[in-house]
């Protein structure tokens, strides 16, 4: 039985972890948020060594120090950039973390007959712990670019899918009557094989809400495992992490106009691969960084459309250069920030702040969209499907039902991109070849310090 | 004895709701910090790593359960660390100021 003190510290770490969820809501606290969830859990951890008889103690603390260090270097390390994929891979491991605990609890059971709820809840920690890894794993790779990250569907998905699903209730049934090593370690297989298939169809741009989903996911596990472990701390935060979670999912899924059911089974009913291959030569408009300094220069009222292009190109402090001179001359300038631009929603605003825009300059979509009307240009770096009108005007394009800025309603506009390349959904646009779009061609940062050094000329 | 998981299935539900009502007012400019920072939470899963890694009665299954120690203790750490350098960015501005300053200086 634990102790009434270390039952009061378990209870405060909850309280902690409850007051951190809260203040990470909001711009002000947030960070202290975050510092006082760290607290609770370091609280949490030093009450586990205290209170239980552990042994191995040498080895685990060694384990915890190379967690420590692997965590903490790829946390500094990371590139704000990728930073979803870094999140992606911290809630796959810990998922996976789960499953490994449940499995091991099971070794426990031999001893004699377990209760079925603690049966029911290691096939359930078992599977959905790998299910979370595993995905975890694919979404990494997708954002990473290192496989393709247009959806993938194969012909007799939905079979292969429901089987697996079959297979797993079956064998969570046979876990749960006669417990057995071999079925945990085939639900793990099973649980593996759903995560990877759960994640395969969804497309490159909707993948940050799966992270969301399987964070979820993970939370969930651990309440599960907290329960098999007879430990309320972990029951209360996975409960918590795994309802907010889900609420966050649904949250993000609306800011882009998508709802979770259609985001991870929508390209199974086929057509979502529309535009895949109508990269077609025909005319665009494209000018030199002198022609598009001067339609800046003289231009009243500018509207910036920063994508994912312009972070990967570290010319976000270049532009600001560039917005600081404009609005010297009296030009009105503006970024509109789209919910999901970059990879994830906010994942904009993390970059620009750390390219000292000031936060007053950065426009909310519902704020800045109807602008677009009055602007003279809208210029658009390194963004391309959160300004693509097929989320409007072509069912059953990926990104169809997403709500986009219409920087096509500005008088010109201009694209900053390194080549005709779809965006991160795979899919063309249209607006490339408007008649007011000019595309200015090359690396956002090389473009943007020649236009830079046009635009400085014609100043002085 | 028979009350007890009633009594677990109780904490759940109430956990439920508190998780529900605590997130639902966030802005859209919040929700990757607050998923990252959501995700560093769920990494007390060590505390359950290091309880089974510390009953642990044979090689194997120690080995395993260091493993899961490892594991979690990148999620909790790491989930910590990289939420914290993402709120930096939104809350000290002059600070980061002065730590992009030193990257350019180091490039």
């Amino acid at each position: 039985m634990t102790p009434a003190w270390a039952q009061l510290g378990y209870l405060a770490a909850a309280v902690c972890f409850i007051v951190a969820l809260k203040a990470l809501s909001s711009p002000k606290t947030a960070r202290r948020g975050n510092l006082i969830g760290a607290a609770g859990a370091v609280l949490a951890c030093v009450i586990t060594f205290l209170v239980s008889d552990i042994n191995h103690l040498l080895p685990i603390v060694a384990a915890i120090a190379a967690g420590t260090a692997i965590g903490v270097l790829g946390a500094y390390r990371v590139q704000m950039t990728q930073m979803p994929q870094l999140v992606a891979l911290f809630n796959g491991v810990g998922g996976g973390a789960a499953a490994i605990v449940a499995i091991i609890e099971l070794t426990e059971f031999r001893a004699g007959p377990a209760p079925i709820i603690d049966l029911i809840a290691t096939a359930f920690t078992i599977v959905v712990g790998s299910v979370s890894f595993a995905g975890s794993v694919v979404t990494f790779l997708k954002l990473q670019e290192l496989m393709t990250t247009r959806p993938i569907v194969f012909g007799g998905y939905p079979i292969v899918y429901g089987l697996g699903l079959l297979a797993a209730v079956a064998f969570s049934v046979g876990l749960v009557l006669a417990p057995s090593m071999l079925f945990a370690l085939l639900l793990a297989a099973i649980g593996a094989g759903l995560g990877v298939l759960l994640v395969l169809p969804v497309g490159g741009a909707d993948v940050p809400i799966v992270i969301s989903l399987l964070n979820a996911f993970t939370g969930l596990t651990v309440a599960a495992s907290g329960y098999l472990l007879e430990n309320i701390l972990l029951l209360v935060a996975g409960t918590l992490v795994g309802s907010a979670g889900t609420l966050l999912t649904r949250l993000m899924a609306n800011a882009m106009g998508r709802s979770v059911i259609n985001i991870l089974f929508g390209a199974l009913k086929g057509g979502s691969t529309l535009g895949a291959t109508t990269v077609s030569d025909r005319p665009v408009k494209s000018a030199g960084p002198a022609d598009v300094a001067i339609l800046l220069a003289y231009a009243q009222r500018v509207i910036i459309v920063p994508g994912y292009g312009l972070a990967v190109a570290q010319a976000q402090h270049t532009l600001r250069q560039l917005v600081d001179l404009l609005t010297e001359r009296g030009v009105q300038v503006d970024y509109a920030i789209h919910p999901v631009a970059g990879r994830m929603p906010g994942h904009m605003n993390v970059l620009l702040a750390e390219a000292q825009v000031p936060y007053e300059q950065l426009k909310e979509m519902d704020e800045i969209d109807p602008e677009f009307k009055q602007a003279d240009v809208a210029l658009v770096v390194g963004a391309n499907d959160v300004v693509n009108p097929a989320a409007e005007t072509t069912p059953g394009a990926p990104i169809y039902g997403m709500p986009i800025l219409h920087a096509n309603q500005a008088r010109q506009v201009v694209f900053m991109k390194r080549s005709m390349r779809p965006g991160f959904a795979g899919i063309e646009n249209e607006l490339l070849y408007e008649p007011t779009t000019t595309l200015l061609f090359g690396d956002a940062k090389d473009t943007m310090s020649k236009l830079l050094a046009e635009l400085k000329a014609l100043t002085v | 004895m028979t009350t007890e998981p009633i009594i677990w299935l109780t904490i759940f539900v109430l956990s439920v709701f508190v998780g529900l009502e605590v997130i639902s007012k966030v802005s859209s400019t919040l929700h990757t910090p607050l998923m990252s920072g959501a995700n560093a939470i769920h990494g007390v899963i060590l505390i359950g790593a290091i309880l089974v890694a510390g009953t642990a009665q044979s090689t194997p299954i120690l080995v395993l359960g260091l493993i899961a120690v490892i594991l979690a203790s990148i999620n909790m750490i790491g989930g910590f660390v990289v939420t914290d350098r993402m709120l930096i960015m939104f809350s000290r501005p002059h600070r980061a100021l002065q730590k992009q300053g030193r990257r350019e200086l180091e490039q």
